[in-house]
């Protein structure tokens, strides 16, 4: 049912029956570590190339979430899955293995809750059973794409943020036990000026904070309404913008209920500057850390709002701005 | 509005960028100065030492001394950016690293590396000078105009 203007509300409440995370060597160290479905001893993942390592991640955590649902392959109707790479090769290389009908989605960092509305569209319809959505990213492959080589020794400002190494899947279907899906608030493209790749939290926090006005606004709950709201890789700039921003716009977010996967994932004796980012940051948050904390009845009611910098290697070298989105997705237990 | 490049930011836009680069942490200036001041140093050091000891034991003279100097220098950061430490070196160090003649060979060796599942020639070949020729190109051409103004006022 649709809310407002770009609210969806799921009346029948598709539920995650099944989620699935993996991690990098240096994830291996983070505060979410226990979280993890599996971790990859070494940056390659036994690959000769980091892209063909992040194919390697994305089919583990898909692998994982169809064991735990005790499900296969052909049980699965639709896969949506997306990731930073040219060409959303990880995704496709990935849908080759697992041959399932399969729909490539794309919306750079918030990519992880663009596959899950989806997924719970497809589902709450009637239009699928079972649907699964995954999305990845590689810090190393992320560098080699949009920055420099990994080797290079260029010196980063704090702004900058450090790409997670991981993959996340979850498997969709109406009905089972575990969190459900509740509405999915899907953001506009937003682009407020900011051109520096090294900037990306400032570039998508109003992107972020004009999703949650309007999932607010469309959805007529209060703030009080969730126990956790989390934003997907702001970073500690970015953070304290979309703070700034929501309370120039009335909404003043308790500090103890509102963080950000970016800051929240890595510890601080990891040096990530801003913290971190790409597809895996808001994934391995939101389906292993927060949905194992729903599982426990820690959280009962969840925001996630991944936010996205659509901006293109190309494009920033031809001076262009950086137009940012975010997607709100609401989980209940 | 997207597409809009960045001398063509609304008021509103302007605004925000102004609002941002307030919230932004400044990068640290002053110690990364000192810093590169240390760090560049020492790696000057490094190359005068190892010249006198070329000079010292393997009779080379000062004029001679230079490119032995500067391919031990090289072969000594290639090794670091194959061993993954010259960049966590460069975080620190900044210009330090950068500017002498290992931040070059860093460059060339890391695009080497990186582009190595590529294939030698597509790969390795096509990608090895991808940061380091702008400073070939530009150098070779800033070369070129230097010569001609010699030329001019000196007359060769």
């Amino acid at each position: 049912m649709l809310a407002g203007k770009q609210t969806w509300i799921f009346e029948n409440k598709p539920c995650i029956i099944s989620s699935a995370t993996v991690g990098g060597p240096f994830e291996a160290k983070c505060t979410i570590k226990d979280d993890f479905d599996f971790l990859f001893g070494d940056l390659y993942c036994g690959e000769d190339s980091f892209e063909k390592a992040e194919i390697k991640m994305l089919e583990k955590a898909c692998e994982i979430a169809m064991n735990k649902a005790e499900l296969k392959n052909d049980d699965i109707q639709f896969f949506l899955s997306g990731d930073l790479i040219n060409q959303i090769i990880s995704s496709s290389f990935t849908a080759r293995t697992l041959a399932i009908p399969y729909l490539g989605i794309y919306g750079a960092c918030s990519t992880s809750m663009e596959g899950i509305a989806l997924a719970a569209l497809m589902v709450d319809t009637g239009f699928a059973d079972y649907v699964m959505a995954a999305t990845s990213s590689h810090n190393a492959a992320s560098e080699k794409q949009y920055r420099y080589p990994t080797e290079y020794g260029a010196q980063k400002p704090p702004t900058a943020q450090w790409t997670v190494t991981g993959a996340g899947a979850v498997i969709l279907s109406t009905e089972g036990k575990g969190p459900k899906v509740t509405s999915a608030t899907i953001g506009k493209v937003i682009d407020n000026g900011i051109s520096d790749p090294f900037n990306m939290g400032a570039a998508m926090a109003p992107a972020a904070a004009d999703t949650i006005e309007k999932h607010f606004k469309e959805t007529g709950l209060d703030f009080d309404y969730y126990d956790f709201i989390a934003t997907g890789d702001l970073g500690r700039v970015g953070h304290k913008i979309v703070i700034d921003l929501l309370g120039q716009k009335g909404i003043h977010l308790p500090q103890d209920k509102f963080s950000d996967c970016g800051m929240m994932i890595y510890s601080p004796d990891q040096q990530v500057f801003a913290g971190g980012s790409g597809c895996a940051c808001a994934a391995v948050m939101t389906y292993g850390h927060f949905f194992n904390k729903m599982r426990k009845g820690k959280i009962k009611r969840l925001l996630v709002i991944a936010t996205g910098a659509l901006l293109s290697p190309m494009s920033y070298q031809q001076n262009e701005s950086i137009p940012s989105i975010a997607h709100a997705v609401s989980f209940e237990m | 509005m997207p597409g809009k490049k960045k001398k063509e930011l609304d008021k509103q836009q302007r605004d925000y960028f102004e609002y941002a680069r307030h919230h932004e942490p400044k990068r640290p200036i002053v110690k990364n100065c000192i810093h590169a001041f240390l760090v560049g140093g020492l790696i000057c050091a490094i190359g005068q030492i190892v010249s006198m000891i070329f000079i010292k034991y393997f009779k080379f003279t000062e004029e001679t001394v230079g490119s032995p100097t500067s391919a031990v220098l090289i072969i000594t950061s290639v090794l670091l950016t194959g061993f993954g430490i010259y960049d966590k070196i460069a975080q620190w160090a900044g210009a330090g690293t950068a500017v002498p003649i290992t931040g070059f060979a860093n460059t060339v060796a890391s695009s080497a590396i990186e582009h190595r599942s590529e294939g030698f020639v597509l790969g390795v070949g096509g990608n090895m000078f991808k940061i380091a020729g702008p400073v070939i190109t530009y150098g070779v051409v800033s070369a070129f105009f230097v010569a001609i103004a010699r030329l001019i006022i000196k007359g060769g």
